[in-house]
């Protein structure tokens, strides 16, 4: 009985964890998916379950500036995904991902809540709302400048 | 700070709170409440605060700039509310830094009517207490102005679980207490037992606001009978469904009420340890509700041993926030509880269900955020008071996200019962651009469209599961004429297929398969054959999935089948998109008759496919043509058309 408390209490301990290394190294490496399973006597394969189960963790590295372009339902019928494309060709992206650089990481999500003022996008913390195609450039140009490094 | 202040043991000390918050919700001087929830943010509240701040200083005005809630106007953010001593509180609207400047200005001079200017507020009722506070008996010089409770967006809301969201500072707990904050709890805590709460909710016939409208009541009477312990109340603030915002707006404006309804759950049903489980995607949320959380144990609200509990021996609650990782499917209880538990989220059979063998294996009940914040009303005004509102089978109001092709994009309250014509063409002010309605979306992805013809639809649990909708935890997307129905079955299968867990086979393979033919009917290479096989799969993959999501997986698509099986048609048969969106079965072209030669198209063409010198008429390449849309937006002439 006692064992079976403390692998749930240690399983309970795994996710958020997780949720912390990938606010710090903004990704999860391979050694520390490695070393989570060592000192918590879990399979690895139990961790990389989780690693690669919910979508908030990367197993690639991500860009110093991550740029999350809503594909929520009221997002998608403002032209929300026309939206997404404009932003890869800015970056010369061929689909949701980090540029050679490194600058700046791309992906879809669906539903950032901000659904009164569709079409929207976050880059790092700042939302972007009411989005046009025209006002995408600048918007990730501001990110480029030292001056406007991640609001 | 005071030890006697901090820790609330009665009716006196709350009282003595109540009154400080009175002063700070009303204060003796200018107050400008600005919305600074996430959507105001996001439309640039926060420069407007720091505008506002920054002018106050400079005139050295005694001014408070504060922040509050979403006010629930969404088309019309940022917007902020002023408060001058004796005054009805006014409401702006559209501000930005500009306007911010000037309305100080303006204000220094005792100028209230800006052209900018929303609505009149002289009362604001209290649902807790039943009363009204009333800021000014008249208008005061704003004749003209219209009263805001007046105009369409607000004639028919009926805000109880937003009753205190844009009315106060989500971090005052003073404020909170202002407006009746706690006197429900405190009131049960020292007057009632605990199977007279319970009673009140089971006579106020709420349902779950999560979508699947189980008696709230009924699940808190099977919490009770359990003996395991601990016992567990979660608070499932996931909120997955794209278009969906009411509880992130609840967590933001008004963290209090969750935690106060989750303490009346607590005192009723013997339960000890809370969970509040919310998304990722909500950082502001899960920092106003852990503020709250902390205020909330520091005035002895929470804790192993309330203070303010007299009945029945010691009563304590704890809780605490688990934040999710990013997945849909952990809105579903037994996948929310594996997620607690640090496993990814698979759902489990029920029985057992969780309130017999929840979170690691004791009794849990799982309410939505929306059903929480309603509890406290019920407590206080009794269940019988909220079972007057709404219908025979659907009681009290709902919180609906307003959103799509609206004019006023809203975050709203209205009585059950209320038709989807009065939500679409008065609260929502219609359909903008002069297109014609085409649809509503309810329920999420779990949800159906409904077309115009079910426009007098009367918005209730079993209306919408009837019409071959559902209510689901409130998103409500409006569609034009320019939305395919096909593309948007396609965009549900495809988020679906997504984020099912992959346990059961058929909904993991299923909703692949589903994907794949609808995103060949969209690229005009479907046939005929297609429409039947989708029937079939849906049909299986309602009928041998585990969970919620795979049950409903198929509505989306069963629904636009239903009530747009014509456009279904033309795609298959015709290869033609009457919406002219999907994008394989499109043209851009350029109407000669209307192009003046601006070349603004030419620099932002994503693929060079436009051709023409200044000036002279342009004309676009189809073989070329991405069809990006770029060239539509900027076209001033409107010469670009779709074909």
């Amino acid at each position: 009985m006692e064992a079976t408390t403390e692998v749930a209490e240690r399983s309970a301990e795994l996710l958020p964890l997780l949720q912390k290394l990938q606010a710090e190294f903004h990704y999860l490496p391979e050694q520390a998916l490695r070393a989570v399973a060592r000192r918590y006597h879990v399979p690895l394969t139990q961790v990389f379950h989780l690693a690669t189960f919910y979508n908030c963790f990367s197993l690639e590295p991500r860009g110093k500036h991550h740029v999350r372009v809503c594909l929520g339902t009221a997002c998608h019928v403002r032209g929300g995904q026309r939206i997404l494309e404009k932003v890869l060709r800015e970056l010369n992206l061929i689909q949701e991902g980090t540029t050679a650089d490194m600058d700046f990481s791309v992906e879809g999500v669906r539903c950032l809540g901000c659904c009164g003022l569709a079409p929207v996008m976050r880059v790092d913390t700042r939302t972007h709302s009411h989005l046009k195609q025209a006002a995408v450039p600048k918007i990730l140009q501001k990110q480029r400048t030292p001056a406007g490094n991640g609001l | 700070m005071r030890a006697a202040k901090a820790v609330i043991g009665n009716q006196t000390a709350l009282r003595s709170i109540a009154a400080q918050g009175r002063k700070s919700l009303v204060p003796d001087r200018p107050k400008i409440s600005v919305g600074m929830a996430t959507c105001g943010l996001a439309a640039g509240a926060d420069e407007v605060f720091a505008a506002l701040q920054q002018e106050v200083a400079k005139r050295d005005l005694p001014y408070l700039v504060t922040p509050t809630g979403c006010l629930g106007w969404c088309s019309q953010e940022p917007m902020l509310d002023v408060k001058l001593p004796g005054q009805p509180r006014l409401t702006y609207g559209r501000m930005d830094v500009r306007k911010a400047r000037e309305l100080v200005r303006s204000l220094e001079k005792h100028d209230l009517k800006l052209p900018w200017i929303l609505g009149v507020t002289t009362r604001d009722p209290n649902p807790v207490t039943g009363s009204e506070s009333i800021y000014a008996r008249r208008l005061n010089g704003l004749s003209g102005v219209p009263r805001l409770k007046d105009l369409p967006v607000f004639r028919h809301q009926v805000r109880l679980v937003l009753r205190n969201c844009g009315l106060i500072d989500p971090a005052s707990l003073e404020e909170y207490i202002a407006r009746g904050g706690y006197l429900a709890l405190i009131h049960a805590l020292r007057e009632l037992t605990p199977e007279q709460v319970l009673d009140e909710v089971t006579r106020s016939g709420l349902r779950g606001r999560g979508g699947a409208g189980f008696p709230a009541g009924t699940k808190w009477a099977a919490l009770k009978r359990q003996t395991a312990t601990p016992k567990y109340l979660v608070c499932n603030a996931d909120e997955g469904d794209p278009g969906a915002y009411m509880d992130r707006a609840v967590l933001e404006g008004d963290p209090h009420s969750v935690l106060e309804g989750m303490l009346l759950g607590a005192y009723a049903t013997g339960a000890s340890q809370g969970v509040i489980y919310v998304r990722d995607e909500y950082p502001l949320a899960v920092q106003r509700i852990q503020e709250a959380i902390a205020q909330a144990e520091t005035a002895g609200l929470l804790g192993e041993k309330i203070p303010a509990a007299r009945r029945n021996g010691s009563f304590g609650f704890q809780v605490r926030v688990v934040k999710g990782a990013g997945a849909f499917v952990c809105g579903e209880e037994t996948a929310l509880i594996r997620s607690v538990e640090g496993h990814v989220g698979e759902p489990r059979t029920r029985p057992p269900y969780p309130v017999e063998k929840g979170l690691w294996g004791k009794p849990t009940a799982i309410n939505n955020v929306e059903t929480w914040a309603n509890i406290p009303v019920i407590v206080q005004r009794g269940g019988e008071w909220f079972a007057k509102i709404g219908t025979a089978t659907s009681k009290g109001t709902k919180v609906f996200s307003l959103v799509g092709a609206i004019k006023n994009t809203a975050l709203i309250e209205v009585p059950m019962g209320i038709s989807l014509r009065q939500i679409v063409e008065e609260i929502g002010g219609g359909i903008p651009d002069g297109k014609a309605f085409k649809a509503i979306q309810t329920g999420g992805p779990s949800g159906g469209c409904l077309p115009a013809s079910q426009l007098d639809l009367q918005v209730d649990y079993e209306s919408l599961t009837r019409a071959g909708a559902i209510m689901g935890s409130g998103g409500m997307i409006v569609m034009d004429e320019s939305n395919c129905m096909v593309d948007i079955a396609k965009y549900f299968l495809t988020f679906l297929a997504d984020e099912s867990c992959g346990k059961c086979f058929s909904c993991r393979k299923g909703l692949e398969r589903m994907q794949e033919v609808v995103t060949r009917i969209c690229a005009g290479k479907g046939s005929e054959r297609d429409l039947p096989l989708l029937e079939d799969l849906g049909w299986l993959v309602h009928e041998t999935s585990l969970c919620g999501l795979g049950q409903t997986a198929p509505n989306p698509l069963m629904s636009t089948m239903k009530h747009f099986r014509a456009e279904y048609e033309a795609h298959v048969r015709e290869h033609r998109c009457p919406a002219k969106v999907c994008r394989e079965l499109i043209h851009y072209r350029i109407d000669p008759m209307l192009c003046d030669g601006c070349h603004a198209c030419v620099r932002v063409c994503a693929s060079e496919a436009i051709l023409g010198e200044k000036k002279a008429v342009h004309e676009i390449d189809d073989a070329r043509c991405i069809k990006c849309g770029a060239c539509l937006e900027v076209c001033v002439p409107k010469a670009v058309e779709v074909h």
